[in-house]
């Protein structure tokens, strides 16, 4: 039988990517359904039949709205937590990544170094380092530091102290970040920055004109790839949470799935406001 | 008198130059105030980053006594070993080592040797669908694994995978582990830049497309492969959320044994009082122990770290 081109390209498409289809939906899709089936129901677990769905329409989610305080004071925290965190891991790789552009001597060295946390950090490794309070500054543990902050509102207290608390562990999150910024500098035709200075142009002017520009599509993802980590990394305590009540007789599946689904719901908000912020205006292309 | 300080005046203006070109630069990057500034900030950034690290390496050699002693405060009087010994021993170490390395080598390979494959045909093959697919596969990067994870726990255990390396190596060969998607674009990335022509001679000569992509494509990959596989190994060690739920408390991970190290301190070492109780030094010492793997790994192939990700061209593109 002769395959027209097309036919072939549909069918060796599909053989190489089918594995991957035959995964997203037997372990992606379908769990995805099922949890949300899930939080609809209580689930009970028994020996003799198994799983046994009772359907009690959204009182999973009206429960956790007004009796899981634990929960959404976790939830409001990690949201506070992502708009002080983000925008300093994106600075500071910024920062370090322009430093690193320049011409520096051990310049190999000093970026290993800030790459080094990305290839060490896991979840129990940074709650040992917090715990011993060596995952800060020793100025930001300072009492009356914190005993100033206490004045602040809740909201706006907790993901500070939370900060200060461990400032060097937010900036160790920005090791991937510095290389992807690293990258898009370099990519930067130095032409361009020439052209600029003939035309009187000061390194700050250039710095905002020219640099920051071109940083912006680096920017967005960096800033996705940061909200996906910091929402998944395992330390993080509403995911903790949400495991803690899979087990719990009176919670179970169901209860922790519509606790999921809410978690779902408000990182996608945050991935979208991330990308309102930093995409790219589409630009007519003139070749 | 006049002509002297004419003269003096002459003289200064050019050194004050002088001095200003020194300090300052043509354009003000490459002056002396800038370099001295730059290092000083690199300087500073690095020992910050660094300072966890020293901090752990310098507690876990302290003895009780140096812990107690106030006097000591960062550098222990002696080195300590005992520490290393308690851990190790605590961390039951060969025994989860295995456990470890088959939940993190295993999937870490597999997961990589598929990427590949999906990352090829979506970068080779111009088939129906493509583009919606494409999107899918970014937004299992977005979905939090805790939406997934009960329905999975709950088919798992139907199949038997649960305890078992099983539960992590599964969804790897599925292209749905951990971080699958950015393996996945990376292969697609760098396989769009390999030229078509190689693959179109190999198809006049009647080379079916798997052979082209083991006989063409793959020896061309190498790189990308080394760096994937890096990586995958990396994050499978890190993580411990999903494993712990997988794999439950019979088969620990080393991370998961640090996870509860000092319930399992107080088993391992018995007895009451004051011993039972894991000090930091210990801690410490066995943090480091579950890190050493990966800094030697690091230290040996940090080039293919770093340059992997800017090779792998996820700049934004």
């Amino acid at each position: 039988m002769k395959l027209t081109n097309r036919q072939r390209e549909n069918l060796y498409g599909y053989l190489f990517i089918g594995i991957w289809i035959i995964g997203f939906l037997w372990l992606t899709l379908y769990p995805l359904i099922m949890s949300f089936v899930y939080s609809l129901n209580k689930v009970t677990i028994t020996a003799s039949e198994g799983i046994i769905l009772t359907n009690i329409g959204f009182k999973n989610y009206i429960d956790i709205f007004s009796t899981d305080f634990n929960f959404v004071n976790a939830l409001t925290t990690f949201i506070g937590e992502i708009f002080l965190f983000v925008p300093i891991i994106i600075i500071m790789a910024i920062i370090i990544a322009l430093i690193l552009n320049q011409k520096i001597k051990f310049r190999g060295i000093f970026r290993s170094i800030f790459f080094l946390p990305v290839i060490i950090s896991s979840g129990p490794m940074i709650n040992e380092l917090v715990k011993q309070g060596a995952g800060t500054v020793p100025f930001f543990e300072n009492p009356e530091v914190t005993d100033a902050l206490s004045q602040l509102p809740k909201i706006i207290a907790d993901p500070i102290l939370s900060l200060f608390s461990q400032m060097i562990i937010v900036l160790w999150f920005s090791g991937v970040q510095i290389v992807l910024f690293l990258s898009a500098l370099q990519k930067v035709d130095g032409e361009i920055y020439e052209a600029a200075s003939i035309d009187g142009a000061s390194p700050w002017e250039m710095f905002w004109k020219i640099t920051l520009p071109t940083l912006k599509p680096t920017v967005l993802v960096s800033s996705i790839y940061s909200i996906v980590f910091l929402a998944t990394f395992s330390s993080n305590a509403v995911i903790g949470h949400i495991q803690s009540n899979m087990f719990e007789i009176t919670k179970g599946y169901g209860y922790s799935s519509a606790l999921a689904w809410i978690y779902f719901i408000v990182i996608s908000i945050l991935l979208a406001i991330a990308f309102v912020l930093f995409k790219q205006r589409k630009e007519r292309k003139v070749r | 008198m006049k002509s002297l300080k004419l003269k003096l005046k002459k003289n200064i203006k050019p050194l004050k130059l002088k001095l200003r070109r020194i300090l300052f630069g043509m354009k003000f990057t490459d002056g002396l105030v800038f370099k001295v500034f730059i290092y000083g900030l690199l300087i500073i950034l690095a020992f910050v980053y660094l300072y966890p690290l020293l901090h752990m390496l310098s507690y876990s050699f302290q003895s009780v006594e140096d812990l107690l002693n106030p006097m000591v405060n960062q550098v222990p009087t002696k080195l300590y070993f005992k520490n290393y010994q308690d851990a190790f021993f605590v961390l039951n170490c060969f025994e989860t080592m295995t456990t470890s390395l088959t939940v993190t080598l295993i999937p870490a390979l597999i997961q990589t040797v598929i990427a590949s494959l999906v990352g090829y045909g979506f970068a080779r093959f111009e088939f129906k669908g493509k583009r919606v697919w494409m999107l899918l596969v970014v937004a299992t990067y977005i979905i939090p694994p805790q939406v997934t994870m009960i329905p999975r726990y709950v088919l798992f255990h139907k199949l038997g995978f649960l305890e078992n390396a099983l539960s992590i190596i599964v969804p790897a060969t599925f292209g749905q582990g951990l971080n699958s998607a950015i393996f996945i674009l990376i292969f697609y990335h760098f396989f769009k830049q390999i030229p078509k022509a190689l693959d179109e001679a190999a198809q006049i000569d009647g080379a079916n497309p798997l052979y082209i992509y083991f006989r063409v494509s793959v020896p061309l990959s190498i790189p990308s492969f080394v760096t994937s596989f890096l990586f995958s190994f990396v994050w499978y060690w890190n993580e411990t959320y999903i494993s712990s739920l997988f794999m439950g408390s019979k088969n620990p991970t080393l991370q998961m044994m640090l996870q509860n190290f000092v319930s399992a301190y107080k088993a391992a070492m018995g007895g009451t009082g004051e011993m039972a109780v894991a000090n930091e030094a210990v801690r410490m010492a066995a943090t480091l122990l579950i890190m050493l793997p990966m800094l030697i790994i690091y230290f040996i192939l940090q080039r293919w770290f770093i340059e992997g990700i800017d090779k792998a061209g996820i700049t934004g593109e």
